[in-house]
């Protein structure tokens, strides 16, 4: 892939520096949709909703479960600002699964003490962490 | 001249007494170089954050936002990051000092205590606590840190406190721990910061920027709180290794001290039992 395609990538989470390197396309879920971006982007800031990130270098594709925060695109770096980030590798599949099943069964509840919204967003979450185990091994 | 029993009394009390700040220091050692680990680690993302809100405010100019103004409550929340535990030299009481002295009328104060030590000085000096979360300091997360974010915009969104800030130790490195009373909202920020590039290059927000600054200003508050908290713990650490090492060379220097008063006093006393054996042979001859 030629360089000047390429722009800097980071992606940061609170606990680590979760990705620093090249890359020449990302995907992601922002609130406003699935949004793809290249370089030479103009400069936009975009709230991100939970979601798979698909980091693009030439023919190679890196995919990475994301959780809550923003993005800031400028025309030759973008930064994620994440609250949590995690491969596909290091989620644990079972845990991801109960609490699909948790969050579901709390929607359905009638109970008035239960935050649905709340509830929703793990639902989210956990469906984004299924979602990225299974792309294991395809990278 | 003390008795040979009572130095030597004293002189054991010493040993256990350093035995004690002996342990304790390699304790906070291993702690201070897990604790120091995660404080660097979160250091990018609080990094981050700043510049990033502070380079957005200045770029967007003049908007109008709640989180932006001065409440209309007289209020005035103060976050105070100290331990639970004491035997830290002054780390404690240098943050509590920092609280009293930062200007604050006393009955304006709300404060939000992570650590028991901070909580119990001020209260005794009068300020009102609102909240306590000191078990949070144990082991901080950053889903603490959320949640104490969380319950602090709403109590500023709801006009009950008008400015929030925060009192922590900051974490340079392992020696060097300097407290810090910082303004968290409404955010403050100034023009110059800004590099001139970055003021040429207008941004985007999508949706839109009231909408952007009503999801960054929390995160932005969140990733600061925990920065704060585990910069604390990291310091609280360095801070009772350092009181320990300088306790136990203390101990050290005292028991070497008594040892020689207690020789000179075994010498003293042999001396005099043998001139006393001596004159009592004469008086027999």
């Amino acid at each position: 892939m030629a360089a000047d395609k390429q722009f800097d990538l980071e992606i940061i989470c609170p606990d680590r520096v979760f990705f620093r390197g090249k890359a020449s396309m990302i995907e992601l879920n922002t609130t406003e949709g699935f949004v793809g971006i290249y370089k030479r982007h103009i400069p936009m800031t975009m709230i991100l909703e939970p979601g798979l990130v698909y980091i693009k270098d030439g023919d190679g594709q890196r995919v990475a479960a994301l959780h809550e925060g923003f993005i800031e695109i400028l025309p030759e770096k973008i930064s994620i600002m994440a609250e949590a980030a995690e491969w596909p590798e290091e989620i644990d599949l079972n845990r991801a699964e109960e609490a699909r099943i948790r969050a579901e069964r709390r929607m359905q509840t009638q109970d008035p003490n239960i935050n649905v919204a709340r509830a929703e967003m793990a639902l989210h979450r956990a469906l984004v962490r299924i979602e990225a185990s299974h792309k294991r091994g395809q990278q | 001249m003390a008795s040979m029993r009572d130095i030597q009394r004293r002189k054991n009390s010493i040993t256990s007494t350093s035995q004690i700040t002996k342990a304790m220091k390699l304790v906070s050692t291993v702690k201070l170089q897990k604790t120091k680990e995660r404080a660097e680690h979160s250091r990018p993302y609080f990094q981050y954050m700043y510049n990033t809100v502070t380079s957005m405010l200045a770029r967007s100019g003049n908007i109008d936002h709640p989180y932006l103004k001065q409440g209309a409550s007289d209020k005035k929340a103060v976050i105070v990051i100290t331990s639970n535990r004491g035997l830290a030299g002054g780390y404690n009481s240098n943050v509590t000092k920092l609280v009293a002295g930062s200007g604050l009328n006393k009955e304006d104060v709300l404060l939000y205590t992570i650590g028991r030590k901070g909580r119990d000085a001020l209260e005794k000096q009068g300020y009102q606590v609102c909240k306590d979360y000191s078990d949070v300091i144990n082991a901080p997360l950053f889903s603490d840190a959320k949640m104490i974010g969380e319950r602090l915009l709403e109590d500023f969104m709801q006009d009950r406190v008008g400015e929030i800030y925060l009192a922590y130790t900051s974490f340079k490195n392992t020696v060097v721990h300097e407290p810090k009373f910082i303004k968290l909202l409404p955010v403050e920020f100034s023009e110059q910061e800004l590099t001139k590039e970055e003021a040429r290059t207008p941004m985007n927000y999508e949706p839109s920027e009231e909408e952007a600054l009503n999801v960054i200003i929390p995160k932005y508050l969140t990733s600061l709180l925990y920065g704060a908290l585990v910069e604390a713990v990291a310091s609280e650490n360095g801070a009772r290794m350092q009181a320990m090492d300088s306790a136990t060379s203390n101990a050290e220097e005292m028991i070497e001290n008594l040892s020689l008063q207690y020789n000179r006093a075994r010498q003293g006393s042999i001396t005099q039992e043998l001139t006393e054996i001596i004159a009592g042979a004469e008086a027999i001859s």
